[in-house]
């Protein structure tokens, strides 16, 4: 789905990424994790074309990310700030970004599509019930998900997330007014509003309340069984653990290893994923002996 | 797709506060300065001293601070599918017209009001003219600037002395230049001197105009001749137009290959 090759980033004199390659396969959640300024964000920023990389290649869906903007209409990306123009409304934001959507789509020549306007559609309840049977038996699928049926192609909005989050109260206040964890809730609205084939998520469960933030996490479960590619940092292991497949771990701006959550689990002897990363760092914190958990 | 980001950048910028304020400054200015007795040029000539410090130290203010708080905005934007030439001139010209609106609005207002004379209006529309162009370069050298400093402090301090150094240090130098070699033939690089400065240019439009050659400035005054004819007023419009040409490309550039 995304193929990074021989990829360079310098800032200045820091070198943030060095030669770096990555294969992102789809239909699957991987997490990119590493200390910070280990160039996590300097990575996704490159495939997202914020930032022009020195040299190397960079390929989402088969298509070449120089200075092009198309191969952006399959992405989706909640990042971990959100900051919207302060004084329009959350419905004004969301109807700011369909229309942008769809004047974008129009130029390029293809077909406007009929879109409706009131969130009115849940359209995934049905996905619940596979949802939960899927979870059962998670982490140990992980192999399994490789053959990802492709994305529906569905061009209605999914306003799921709206619903859920109870938005609906909040529609008419400017977005200066709203909470963080609010701001974060609008923001993880418009990531999935376009049911996107590549899904980036930038710390996404940061400040939301447990209920949302379960919510969220079903939610990101449900577009992986979908078929969405999902790309996603977090600080919070266990949720990693939780919802990722594969782990890249970045250390000075190379890749470390890459590997599946289980594999990581096996080879490490670990329960945690946490635990299993300071192992395979070779940095086991002495903390275990304190605490008295087995590792 | 210009436009559709232009509805939204000035919806926005319309219902902040600071742009409500502005306009409300150039209202009661206008207002008080009619309401002390004076006709519409004279007003006009009171404003023009006024805008010449205020316009470029707000627009260029607003501007960056602007920019900077928009920051994570584009970087959303352009994860969508946004060419950055388009997000570029939506965000310009969505700061840009509105300080122009607003600084038109309000100088304007008070002459519909005491219906002035149509020498006042034509004093009044060349005022307009020039705040208007000054608005717009030195938004443009805010953008340049917010673009090239990631660090805000630096860009805002850096807003801050380019303005000083315009309204104030550099007809300080030119001064300075004409004392020392009093004993040469300066007008010519003077002259270019001039032309250097954005402020300045609008000032000798504007007095030319006014044809008020008592309150001309030590920068213009030996050059009321050139700047009188037609080819003087010319080149000074030209070089006006070429200050607001360079910080615009400039900062375009830079935004088209920027790591955000």
């Amino acid at each position: 789905m995304i193929r990074i090759n021989a990829l360079n980033k310098k800032y200045g004199t820091l070198q943030a990424l060095s030669s770096v390659d990555v294969e992102i396969e789809p239909g699957r959640i991987t997490a990119v994790l590493g200390p910070n300024g280990a160039g996590k964000t300097t990575l996704i920023k490159s495939i997202l074309g914020l930032v022009k990389p020195d040299s190397g290649t960079i390929t989402v869906d088969g298509i070449h990310v120089n200075g092009e903007s198309r191969y952006r209409e399959m992405i989706g990306y909640m990042p971990q700030l959100a900051r919207y123009p302060e004084n329009l409304t959350v419905t004004e934001i969301v109807d700011m970004i369909r229309d942008i959507r769809k004047s974008a789509s129009k130029s390029e020549g293809r077909s406007a599509s009929t879109r409706k306007d009131a969130p009115d559609s849940i359209k995934n309840t049905g996905q619940k019930g596979a949802l939960a049977e899927k979870d059962a038996g998670r982490p140990q699928n992980n192999g399994q998900s490789a053959s990802a049926p492709e994305p529906a192609h569905d061009d209605t909005p999914d306003f799921e997330l709206w619903e859920r989050f109870g938005l609906e109260s909040e529609k008419d206040k400017p977005f200066r007014t709203l909470s963080g964890g609010n701001r974060q809730k609008v923001s993880a609205v418009l990531a999935f509003l376009f049911r996107p084939k590549v899904l980036f998520l930038d710390e996404p469960t940061t400040g939301l309340d447990p209920v949302s933030s379960s919510f969220l996490k079903d939610k990101i479960l449900a577009e992986r069984d979908r078929g969405t590619t999902i790309i996603l940092t977090s600080h919070i292991m266990s949720e990693v653990q939780e919802l990722a497949e594969q782990v890249v771990y970045l250390l000075d701006g190379k890749i470390y290893f890459e590997r599946s959550v289980a594999g990581l689990l096996e080879e490490t002897g670990q329960s945690t994923l946490e635990r299993a990363i300071a192992v395979k760092l070779g940095r086991q914190p002495e903390v275990t002996a304190e605490t008295g958990e087995t590792p | 797709m210009i436009l559709k980001i232009l509805k939204y950048q000035l919806r926005d910028v319309f219902r902040s506060r600071w742009i409500i304020a502005y306009v409300l400054f150039f209202l009661v200015l206008t207002d008080v300065l009619f309401r002390f007795g004076g006709d519409g040029l004279r007003v006009a000539t009171s404003m023009m001293n006024i805008i010449l410090i205020v316009i470029p130290l707000a627009s260029i203010i607003l501007g960056a601070f602007y920019l900077y708080n928009a920051r994570e905005y584009i970087e959303l934007l352009l994860c969508h599918p946004v060419k950055r030439h388009q997000l570029f001139w939506g965000m310009f010209l969505g700061l840009a017209l509105p300080l122009v609106a607003a600084f038109a609005g309000g100088v304007m207002l008070p002459y519909f009001y005491n219906a002035a004379s149509a020498e006042a209006w034509k004093s009044a529309l060349m005022l307009v003219f020039t705040g208007s162009m000054l608005t717009v370069i030195f938004v443009a050298l805010a953008y340049y600037l917010a673009l090239r400093f990631d660090d805000r402090i630096k860009g805002l301090g850096l807003a801050l002395v380019i303005c000083l150094f315009f309204t104030i240090i550099y007809d300080g130098l030119i001064l300075f230049v004409i004392y020392m070699f009093s004993s040469y033939p300066l007008e010519k690089p003077v002259l270019v001197l001039s032309l250097l400065n954005p402020i300045d240019l609008g000032r000798i439009l504007l007095l030319l105009q006014f044809d008020i050659s008592a309150l001309m400035g030590l920068t213009g005054a030996v050059f009321r001749e050139f700047f009188g004819t037609p080819l003087g007023m010319g080149i000074s419009v030209a070089s006006l137009l070429a200050w607001l040409a360079v910080p615009i490309t400039a900062g375009f550039r830079r935004f088209l290959v920027k790591d955000f």
